[in-house]
């Protein structure tokens, strides 16, 4: 029992931070209807940012990753208005290809800037991991489970409380009727691209300072793609429900079952889940359900 | 029509459109609005109502249309290079055809999207105020959208326009679709929301009789041009409209369509 609770925490805690990930997903395609593919790459490009800053140039940490908030939004921005923007009313499969293309570019450029070599991001919490008994869970999850939350908590009230948040749902929704209304497309765009930046640092000090910065911390990306699947491409709080049930689920599968098929379950595991799910929920968990009047 | 030398609220001038470069839909339409009055602008299925709307609010381009000749005067403003978002700003707003609310976004929601321009902080009160004219959205305020009947959502539609404050609203067929008793309800509301609420009305249908009823003047358009204008009465005693528009032939029976008659006479129209 001790085994299996102390699995199923680990497992919540990292189900947590994939949702730090997803985030990045979800936040685009609820505004825009695009995969971001650059998803990984985004997080990664924000960690060497901050590494940078403080390696190379000794800023504090806090100043670093105000520092790259600032930058990961302006790239966001940017992003939008260079790349995406002469794309508005094209077919989507455009811009999808213009994420993955931005995500292969970063991932060649980081390294050149910033050299191959892992670099730690050290985010100075105390090293004692927190001991309940027979669980342990180490501060920088704690530090990710509460990072995310606060993120979780701030997206859901801009989205369902401000009118910022309720015209981003109604461009979602129907383009060219919320123009009709006066809301601006490409500013709801570059907003949400602005705030996939945000959560690019945020998912960036987490990462970066569990598994290190090089450029494959860009891996991340796909890895929690099973989650934006489950919880629903659209769905803020599918990212954390989906995100919880595929951390838990990888943990216990791969703690229980690894032994006898020689390890890997906790790669394979997800992808079994998403497929399941999918059968019967084709948009995912939580995703936006197309409604039909009879 | 009063015949004081007033500029009129609207105004299009001798206007193309051209889709995709190539496309001609418009030539040479040019109406007046009058300051607080309501236009009907009637017309078969593609003889370029609803584009003619889009023209004026702006939501030509993402469908890449573009007026080519001609001009858009809005209070002695020209509005034909503006932006939809910039339009609407200005005190436009168009209710499209076929309703478009914001199928995943509750009644209230879609109302308060439908304020997005607003900087002024009287939402609430508006809310409240669209609530008076829509009783039935208040019951229905946290109910999703997609969910609600043909005539709420026709409802919202007209709710949610009315929440950017508008000077004139652009309203393409308000009667689709629905059932007669919620035309004429819906018919009621405009002309309440026009004397009370002093929006001016350019309104695009099909169903020519309940638009003549209401307007203060007509405009039929046919093959992407005006064909014929005037006050209502006019039109409704005009044999084309009364024959294509009202069912009704010269004796005010119901036309039969083997008639050959028929053909020849939209013949003329044309040329």
């Amino acid at each position: 029992m001790d085994f299996f609770l102390s699995l199923l925490v680990k497992g919540l805690t990292l189900g947590c931070i994939y949702a730090l990930v997803a985030l990045g997903f979800v936040l685009i395609y609820k505004a825009t209807s695009v995969i971001n593919f650059a998803v990984g790459e985004m997080m990664m490009l924000a960690g060497f940012l901050i590494t940078a800053f403080v390696g190379l140039y000794g800023l504090p940490l806090a100043a670093a990753i105000g520092l790259s908030l600032l930058l990961m939004v302006l790239f966001g921005f940017v992003l939008e208005r260079g790349v995406l923007r002469p794309m508005i009313g094209r077919p989507v499969i455009g811009m999808i290809m213009a994420t993955l293309g931005l995500g292969i570019f970063l991932r060649g450029f980081a390294p050149v800037m910033w050299g191959v070599d892992k670099k730690n991001l050290d985010l100075m919490l105390p090293a004692q991991p927190l001991r309940l008994e027979s669980i342990v869970v180490p501060p920088v999850d704690l530090a990710g489970v509460g990072i995310t939350l606060f993120l979780l908590a701030c997206f859901a009230y801009f989205f369902q409380r401000t009118r910022s948040g309720i015209a981003v749902r109604a461009v979602a929704d129907d383009q060219q009727a919320a123009m009709a209304m006066g809301i601006r497309v490409s500013t709801v765009f570059a907003l949400s691209w602005a705030l996939a930046g945000i959560t690019a640092v945020a998912g960036g000090v987490v990462w970066g300072n569990k598994i290190g910065v090089d450029q494959y911390l860009s891996l991340l990306g796909l890895r929690v793609f099973p989650v934006v699947i489950l919880g629903g491409l659209d769905s803020i709080a599918g990212t954390i429900i989906g995100g919880l049930v595929v951390g838990a689920s990888e943990n216990i599968f791969g703690g229980y079952f690894d032994k006898y098929v020689g390890g890997g379950l906790k790669d394979f595991v997800p992808y079994v889940l998403m497929l399941l799910v999918l059968m019967v929920r084709p948009y995912g968990l939580f995703g936006r359900e197309v409604i039909e009047r009879v | 029509m009063v015949a004081a030398p007033e500029r009129p609220l609207l105004q299009v001038n001798n206007i193309e459109v051209v889709y995709n470069g190539v496309v001609l839909v418009l030539r040479g339409v040019s109406l007046q609005v009058p300051q607080g009055g309501i236009v009907a602008l009637l017309g078969a299925n593609g003889a370029g109502k609803s584009t003619t709307l889009k023209a004026i609010s702006g939501l030509l381009r993402p469908e890449r249309g573009e007026v080519t000749k001609g001009s858009i005067e809005f209070m002695g403003e020209r509005i034909d290079e503006k932006d939809a978002a910039d339009i609407v700003r200005l005190g436009i707003v168009q209710v499209m055809e076929g309703r478009r609310v914001f199928e995943h976004l509750t009644t209230e929601e879609n109302l308060i999207a439908g304020a997005h321009i607003r900087r002024d902080g009287q939402i609430r009160r508006d809310l409240e105020m669209v609530y008076h004219y829509f009783p039935q959205l208040k019951a229905r305020r946290n109910v999703k959208a997609g969910y609600l009947s043909g005539g709420e959502q026709q409802m919202l539609a007209i709710g949610r326009a009315l929440m950017s404050r508008p000077k004139l609203m652009l309203l393409d067929e308000p009667s689709l679709g629905l059932a007669p008793q919620l035309v004429a309800e819906i018919f009621d509301i405009v002309v309440r929301l026009n004397q009370e609420e002093k929006v001016t009305m350019l309104l695009v249908e099909q169903n020519a009789m309940m638009a003549l009823q209401i307007a203060g003047y007509g405009y039929v358009m046919e093959d992407g041009r005006i064909v014929l204008d005037g006050d209502p009465e006019k039109l409704l005693n005009n044999e084309d409209i009364k024959e294509f528009y009202l069912g009704l032939s010269a004796v005010g029976q119901r036309k039969s369509y083997r008639e050959v008659k028929h053909y020849k006479r939209r013949k003329r129209w044309l040329s």
